[in-house]
């Protein structure tokens, strides 16, 4: 179903919102990984904000859902989208990468609230969503698990035994998104390694597989609607998304994978970035 | 004398924790006869999830599990349950300080006939190097279930490690296990024998037969490598003329070295290392590997000696 005009525009200003925060974040960390964190955007504003039962004001409900950003070193993403929901203040992301912060390089759990595991050593998020969603299932909780999914991320073998193990437990309480940028630091996912044909693997391995436009609000909610309708087995959705989108010299370019733009940089991305606002 | 393995007391262990304590979960990795966690799967089969053959996979969910207040105790060999997945317990578990319990079982050279491909000598390396996680080595059946019990009243990462052949049963009921405390188990004025897991029935034998020649050996069994007993180390050190340290693991980073450190940094004293001596095992009956690589009586005596000398 899709989202009325009113609710469209008010996730697309938190899109963007999330995206100036990324951008000045890493900016001010004069490092960071803003190419993944903005090809995210617009699937973590949909989790966040119009989907996920969460609530900053009691991080520990054993009812809430969960996100695991399995592909940690796009942390910029989750923490825009906790700053925003308020889960710690705004203000706070100025500190990203800085000594004594909460915010770490990569989500660490145990210094911010919201951050539901520790990632960023690539391939153990999908396992961790599944210990959540065993445990769900062993409570009888309705909660269901999200887990973000690098393209480079899923060359990890450990993906392939949890998305083995998801299918075996039939954990239909949980949904994957898959990153789908084609770029990791070396170059293109396809001349590096290619993963390719990702639906089919993952059909394959026992999974309901939908594919969308990552950037696309209404589809993102309809596949998440979707997965929550299939019983037996996990859902992958394979979002296909822009590296760097929003920012025009970042988007498709491997370079932005892990480089802080400089100052002039910055305020060409937050008049662009400002410019979608006005113009949307 | 009674002889019981510690993985067989392990089994029988988990499944009266799974009664007590519902939060109890248990993972193997296809190894569940041998672990003996298969007896736990048997009486609480929704508790229990094997994994297959992807130990990785397993410490993911075992980390996932415990986010959700789950107490998982995950099962194979040593050598699977560390060194292959070294980073997913460093990341997944002791960095975010998650609940879960390592419990492996086969490790050192005693697992014996498969050979040094299966036999773990560098484990406890590499877990005690690593924050958040207590390492502790059981050394008999009645120990090793106080282990399995306190290791679950503990919230955080617990490596325990256990082994393959019967061995013998040194304490009984009466015996208090602590996490981070050495146990003097012999009396001793001359020198002290420190010793962990398999290695403590042949250091308390040394001791009887240094006895006879009239050498007072203090022993003392040390299951927690990790946070070590610091203050029975330096009382051991300042009141006997050195330390003999027996392990079943390499040299380099278990038992010896952490009494090594403890001392040189307080009370500098002899410490001689009975252990794997930096090399690889190989197949071979349980004893015969001791014997061969240099973990016996025979060898404690022999270092006790070069200290007295």
């Amino acid at each position: 179903m899709a989202f009325d005009e009113q609710t469209l525009a008010s996730l697309k200003e938190t899109a963007n919102t999330i995206r100036k925060d990324i951008v000045k974040m890493v900016a001010e960390a004069s490092s960071g990984h803003p190419g993944g964190s903005l090809s995210a955007a617009d699937i973590l504003t949909v989790l966040y904000f119009n989907e996920m039962n969460i609530d900053p004001n009691n991080p520990q409900d054993p009812n809430r859902d969960r996100f695991v950003l399995s592909k940690g070193h796009a942390s910029p993403v989750l923490y825009g989208a906790l700053a925003e929901k308020g889960f710690f203040p705004k203000e706070e992301l100025m500190t990203f990468r800085k000594i004594n912060s909460r915010l770490q390089g990569h989500p660490s759990k145990k210094s911010l609230p919201g951050v539901e595991m520790s990632t960023g050593s690539l391939g153990q998020g999908l396992s961790v969503a599944n210990g959540m969603a065993l445990a769900g299932k062993l409570d009888n909780r309705d909660y269901r698990v999200y887990v973000l999914l690098g393209d480079g991320e899923i060359q990890e073998g450990m993906i392939w035994e949890a998305a083995m193990s998801a299918a075996h437990y039939k954990l239909d309480n949980l949904t994957a998104f898959l990153d789908y940028n084609h770029l990791q630091i070396d170059g293109r996912v396809e001349d590096v390694m290619n993963p390719a044909p990702v639906d089919e693997k993952f059909r394959a391995f026992g999974w309901h597989v939908i594919i969308i436009d990552g950037h696309d609000m209404n589809q993102i909610s309809d596949a998440i609607q979707e997965a929550k309708s299939i019983k037996g087995k996990p859902t992958m959705i394979i979002a296909n998304t822009i590296k760097g989108k929003g920012v025009s010299f970042m988007e498709n370019q491997v370079g932005w994978h892990g480089t802080a733009p400089n100052a002039e940089q910055l305020a060409q991305a937050l008049e662009e970035l400002n410019g979608v606002k006005q113009n949307d | 004398m009674t002889k019981i393995a510690t993985r067989d007391a392990y089994g029988k262990a988990l499944v009266e924790l799974g009664e007590k304590n519902p939060n109890v979960i248990v993972l193997d990795a296809d190894l569940s006869k041998s672990t003996k966690t298969a007896d736990f799967a048997k009486t609480y089969p929704d508790r229990f999830f094997d994994m297959g053959i992807s130990e990785a996979n397993m410490i993911g969910t075992a980390a996932g599990l415990a986010t959700a207040g789950k107490i998982p105790f995950v099962s194979t060999f040593a050598l699977f349950g560390t060194l292959r997945v070294g980073d997913q317990i460093r990341n997944s578990i002791c960095y975010p300080n998650l609940n879960v319990k390592i419990a492996v079982t086969h490790s050192g050279l005693t697992l014996g006939e498969d050979g040094a491909s299966h036999q773990a000598v560098e484990d406890i390396s590499m877990m005690r190097a690593i924050p958040n996680m207590t390492v502790i080595v059981p050394a008999d059946a009645e120990e090793t279930r106080q282990v399995i019990h306190a290791a679950a009243e503990y919230d955080g990462p617990v490596y325990i490690r256990l082994g393959r052949p019967a061995v013998p049963v040194v304490f009984d009921k009466n015996y208090k296990f602590e996490i981070g405390k050495g146990v003097v188990v012999n009396e001793g004025a001359d020198v002290t024998v420190i010793a962990m897991g398999v290695m403590l029935s042949p250091a308390i034998e040394a001791a009887k037969e240094l006895e006879k020649e009239g050498i007072s050996v203090r022993v003392i069994n040390m299951p927690t490598i990790k946070p070590i007993d610091k203050d029975i180390i330096i009382k051991a050190a300042q009141e006997t003329k050195g330390i003999v340290t027996a392990e079943e693991h390499n040299i380099y980073g278990g038992l010896g070295s952490a009494v090594a450190e403890v001392v040189t940094e307080s009370v500098p004293t002899v410490v001689k290392r009975v252990g794997v001596e930096d090399t690889f095992g190989e197949s071979g009956k349980p004893n015969e590997l001791l014997e061969k690589y240099g973990l016996t009586k025979e060898h404690i005596i022999e270092k006790v000696k070069e200290i007295i000398k």
